[in-house]
This record gives C-alpha cells, sequence and structure tokens, in this order.
C-alpha cells in the first residue's frame, strides 16, 4: 500500500510499504477513505519530537471500513464504517476504567523511552514517534486498530467524512480543552491559537455557555476564520498589546479561562524573547517554546483556569511559576482521551449543533502529502485544514 | 546481581496469585523462558531461551508458598544456572486490585557460563524484570501481550533500542 513515511526533518514521502497485518486478537484492518494532516504532525515534521526513525508512517486523524477484524473482535463486522481516535486505549486498566484513554497502561510496548523522559509512560498513539508505542499511522490506505473493541466509533453513512473524521482528535481535543475551563455563564474566554484545534476550543467555549469568546493570533486569516464561524472577537497580537487588549476587553478582570491551543513551536513577536527561547532550542537547553503558555497564565485572572491543549514534549525554561502559585491558578491540561468524547460530540453534530467541515481548507489526494505538509507549515493559500484522501 | 519491582494489576489476589503458581503460565509474560513444565514434589523443570537458538534448562523448587500471599523458587544445588526469586502479591488501596512485587536474584558462574548467564537474563536484569511484569499486566488486563510494528515482541528492553520502522513488518 501507499503510505506518506517521516524520511528526515522536513522530508516526507509517500511511498510503497507493506500493508498492515493483525497482530493482537483485538486488532482491526481499516481501509481508510478520509485522513487529515495535524498541527502535531508538524512538531514531527520540524523535528521536534524524539524517536523518530526514518521509514515511520504519520498520521493519527483517520477513519474509513472495516476490511478484517482479529478473532476477538465482536463488536465491529467488515464494512462498518469507522472513524478511529489517536490514542490507543486497552479498557480494562486502572486508566481507562476511569476514562482517561490518553493514558492507558498497557497499550505501550516502549513505555521504557517515554519514563525516562516524563516519569512515567501515557498510551502508545498512532504514527506519533517510537517513544509512545511506533504504531504506523493512518496517512496511508490502511491501517492496524489495536483495540478495535474500545476505541472506533461506527457512524452511518448519512453523514459525509468530512463532518465526522475530526471526531478523531482535533474536535474532542478544542472541546476537552472547553471543558477543563469548567466555563460558568458570563465567562470570558480566551483562546491562544485561531487553527483547528483553537476553532474548536472557541466553539466548544460557545456550545459550553461561554460569554464572550477571543482568539488570540497573528495571521488575519485565521482571525477572520475564528470570528465568522465561532463569533470569537480577535486580537493579531502583532499589531495590538495582548495583556492591554484583554484588560479593556473584560474592564481589568483579565479572562476567566484562558486556553493554549499553540504548544511548543510558539511564535512570540517579542524579538528577545523569542530569540532566547530559540537559542535554548538550538543550545539543547530547552526543548519547548513556552511564548502563548507564558502569556496565557500572565493574562488569566486571578483564581482562574488555564488550560494546555497545545501539544508539548519536553522541558521549557522561564515559566512563570510566581504568578501561578500567587494568584491561585489552576491548570489543566492533557493529551486528549478522544475515547470519552465520540458519543456525545457525534451526537451534537448530529443534531446540527456544529458542523466541523468549517476548518477545512484543502483536500488533496494523499501522494500530496509532501506538498500539503509545506502549506501547512507555511500558512499558504489560507490554509488552515487539510484533508487527504488515499 | 539482584533486580527488583513492582506492578499494579487491576485484577483480585486470588486471580494474580493463582495465575503465577501455575508455573506454566510464566512464559507468557516471563520473555526469556521457553517453558516450565511441574515435575511434583514442588519442583519443576525450567528451559530459557540461550544464545545461537539454543536452550538451557534447570530445576528448581518451591520454597515458599503463601497462598494469595507470597511464591518464593530457587534453582536446585548444581544447576547451570543458580537463580532465585520470590514475589508478593497484596491487595491494592481501593479498588485499584492487586499490587505485585518481585525480587530476583542471579548468581552468574565464572567464563563461558557466565555470559550466557549474561545474555540469558539481559545486560539489564532490572530492566527484564521489568518488562515482564509489564508483560504480565498486559496479559492480565488486556489478554495479550501488546505488540507495535516497530516493537513486534512486544516489550523489551533489547528492541527499546533497535526498533524497528513504525511500518507493517514483512
Amino acid at each position: 500500500m501507499r503510505a506518506n513515511c517521516w524520511m528526515g526533518k522536513a522530508d516526507v514521502k509517500v511511498q510503497e510499504v507493506p500493508d498492515p497485518k493483525i497482530l493482537n486478537d483485538r486488532d482491526a484492518i481499516v481501509r481508510i477513505t478520509s485522513t487529515a494532516i495535524c498541527g502535531s504532525d508538524l512538531h514531527l515534521y520540524n523535528g521536534f519530537i524524539p524517536t523518530m526513525r526514518k521509514g515511520d508512517i504519520l498520521g493519527h486523524e483517520f477513519m474509513g471500513e472495516v476490511v478484517e477484524v482479529g478473532p476477538a473482535v465482536s463488536n465491529l463486522k467488515v464494512g462498518d464504517r469507522v472513524v478511529v481516535p489517536f490514542p490507543i486505549a486497552c479498557g480494562g486498566c486502572s486508566a481507562c476504567e476511569r476514562e482517561l484513554y490518553s493514558l492507558c497502561e498497557n497499550s505501550n510496548p516502549n513505555a521504557g523511552i517515554a519514563e525516562k523522559l516524563l516519569g512515567h509512560a501515557p498510551a502508545g498513539l498512532f504514527g506519533y514517534s517510537h517513544m509512545l508505542g511506533g504504531y504506523p499511522g493512518g496517512q496511508a490506505e490502511y491501517a492496524r486498530v489495536p483495540f478495535a473493541d474500545v476505541g472506533p466509533i461506527v457512524v452511518e453513512d448519512d453523514l459525509p467524512d468530512e463532518q465526522v473524521l475530526f471526531l478523531s482528535d482535533i474536535f474532542p481535543t478544542g472541546y476537552m480543552g472547553a471543558e477543563l475551563c469548567d466555563i460558568r455563564p458570563g465567562d470570558v474566554v480566551a483562546v491562544w491559537g485561531a487553527g483547528p484545534v483553537g476553532l474548536f476550543a472557541m466553539a466548544s467555549a460557545r456550545l459550553l455557555g461561554a460569554e464572550r469568546v477571543i482568539a488570540v493570533d497573528r495571521f488575519p486569516y485565521r482571525l477572520r476564520r475564528a470570528a465568522e464561524h465561532t463569533g470569537a472577537e480577535p486580537i493579531n497580537y502583532e499589531e495590538t498589546d495582548v495583556a492591554e487588549a484583554l484588560q479593556w476587553i473584560t474592564a481589568g478582570r483579565g479572562p476567566d479561562a484562558c486556553i493554549d491551543a499553540v504548544g511548543l513551536e510558539a511564535h512570540q513577536s517579542n524579538r528577545v524573547l523569542h530569540a532566547y527561547d530559540r537559542t535554548k532550542q538550538v543550545a539543547r537547553l530547552e526543548t519547548d517554546r513556552p511564548h502563548a503558555l507564558r502569556e496565557a497564565i500572565l493574562s488569566c485572572r486571578n483564581g482562574g483556569t488555564v488550560s494546555v491543549i497545545g501539544a508539548y514534549g519536553g522541558f521549557v525554561d522561564k515559566f512563570p511559576m510566581g504568578s501561578v502559585m500567587n494568584r491561585s491558578l489552576t491548570i489543566r491540561t492533557g493529551q486528549c482521551h478522544v475515547q470519552r468524547y465520540l458519543r456525545p460530540l457525534l451526537e451534537r453534530i448530529r443534531n446540527r449543533e456544529i458542523d466541523p467541515s468549517f476548518v477545512i481548507s484543502h483536500q488533496l489526494p494523499l501522494d500530496d502529502a509532501p506538498r500539503g505538509y509545506e502549506l501547512f507549515r507555511d500558512k499558504e493559500d489560507d490554509c488552515t485544514k487539510i484533508v487527504l484522501k488515499p | 546481581m539482584q533486580a527488583r519491582t513492582a506492578v499494579t494489576i487491576r485484577h483480585p489476589v486470588e486471580v494474580v496469585y493463582g495465575y503465577w503458581r501455575d508455573f506454566g503460565n510464566l512464559p507468557s509474560f516471563m520473555d526469556h523462558l521457553v517453558s516450565v513444565e511441574v515435575t511434583g514434589n514442588g519442583r519443576s523443570r525450567w528451559t530459557a531461551n540461550a544464545p545461537a537458538g539454543r536452550t538451557v534448562e534447570w530445576d528448581a523448587e518451591v520454597v515458599e508458598d503463601k497462598p494469595n500471599e507470597r511464591i518464593a523458587w530457587r534453582s536446585l544445588e548444581g544447576s547451570q544456572v543458580p537463580n532465585s526469586g520470590a514475589v508478593w502479591f497484596t491487595p491494592a488501596p481501593g479498588d485499584r486490585g492487586t499490587e505485585v512485587r518481585v525480587e530476583l536474584t542471579y548468581d552468574p558462574p565464572a567464563g563461558a557460563l557466565g555470559k550466557v548467564v549474561a545474555k540469558l537474563f539481559g545486560e539489564e536484569p532490572q530492566q527484564q524484570v521489568t518488562d515482564d511484569l509489564r508483560r504480565l499486566k498486559q496479559v492480565l488486563e488486556t489478554g495479550q501481550v501488546v505488540l507495535s510494528e516497530a516493537s513486534p515482541e512486544g516489550t523489551r528492553f533489547l528492541r527499546l533500542v533497535a526498533q524497528r520502522r513504525a511500518q507493517a513488518n514483512r
């Protein structure tokens, strides 16, 4: 089959690779009908995530048709149309039992690697480095889906791929980001990053009753999309001082909740700070750039919540711990526990409370994935979200 | 050489103890073992993988068996590969299941056999026993050792440093 493979920094290639096989009794094989490129794939592309090997298949947002099931899978049959969540979860450990699926204690055979960097190992993920399991991803024609009796959700044919594909990752991720804010009536929620995850966080904040939603970004086309589809009030941080703008909007209180939907490759318009973080990254003294996170923390009102759904991999420098501690901030975070959100969010899509396809800006054949990564990285052509068709 | 590790498994003590006590189950999670055959009188014959496709065997006896609490065993006098081990089972707090703690001791002999032992039990016996318990947890909580394409044998220390590509293996 053809699959998009990581070949090195800024180098992906669609090549012919072996078809996936059933390895465990609870596996299924899915023929992929739609898949996407994620912002966190860019961290792999840009060389920020360790433990990648040349030839690793990328992609963790995919859906399609079940073509084979292992002997212990009884909930799915060949022909079922499924969306597959990006964390791999066994359903039988303490973490899964508490619905913390991205913390599954069994799904990462390379837990020994992850423990060295992170302390304990989180769940295995599709297509996201050897530290997180070494599982091939879904930017391909087929994928092996472990624990097919736990993860995939069956979706009837009435909803097109474009409306349900994002249940695999970015819609639940944005939703969880908003849910972690514990939104009360009257709350003002500020979201850093108007990419697809940020857009879903804004839309979800609305669904969850936020009074006002603010979008912080530097690309006018992204801010326009945010305003148009989620009613967010845009702040372009290259034109406006964010802290001042937020003070004005909230009459001095600060946002009640701040969502970091940017993560480790944050850009900082203050040249000095950006240069500082970039230098430390290059010298390997700091692995992640926490600009958005710092700003979110400092802007948040006293006693408020900072919800972190942007991806981080390692260590950050100059973390405003004093601000957090002295002002009773709550930081809530995590890789999305997607399995928990599949059914409730599918319900919202069916009820027409939201049409997730609004984030799509491009559709490309799988073979054009390398071009897609460039478009997405460089934000060319008003690129927001690219769907790939194998 | 000593190695010890612990894991929490989401099953009652009786289930976890019972699975370990049937020594024939040990190869399902102890990667280096081919088979354990119970020969009677608390004795058993253990067969393990050795380098160059060979196997090595030794006889062992149970020195302590407290149901649902502790099992201890040791290899018999004159074994090629002197070793002993003990495992404790304790109910975990709340409804978390069972805490399993293992201690293993190896006395690698000198010379060529010592090299066999080192290869047998891994250069890192600590990591070996940690992997064994991870696999036990997977077998009991999910039904099987969990495999990925990069780690097609499941969790195994030497494989961590020699990963296959994240593609289906030919």
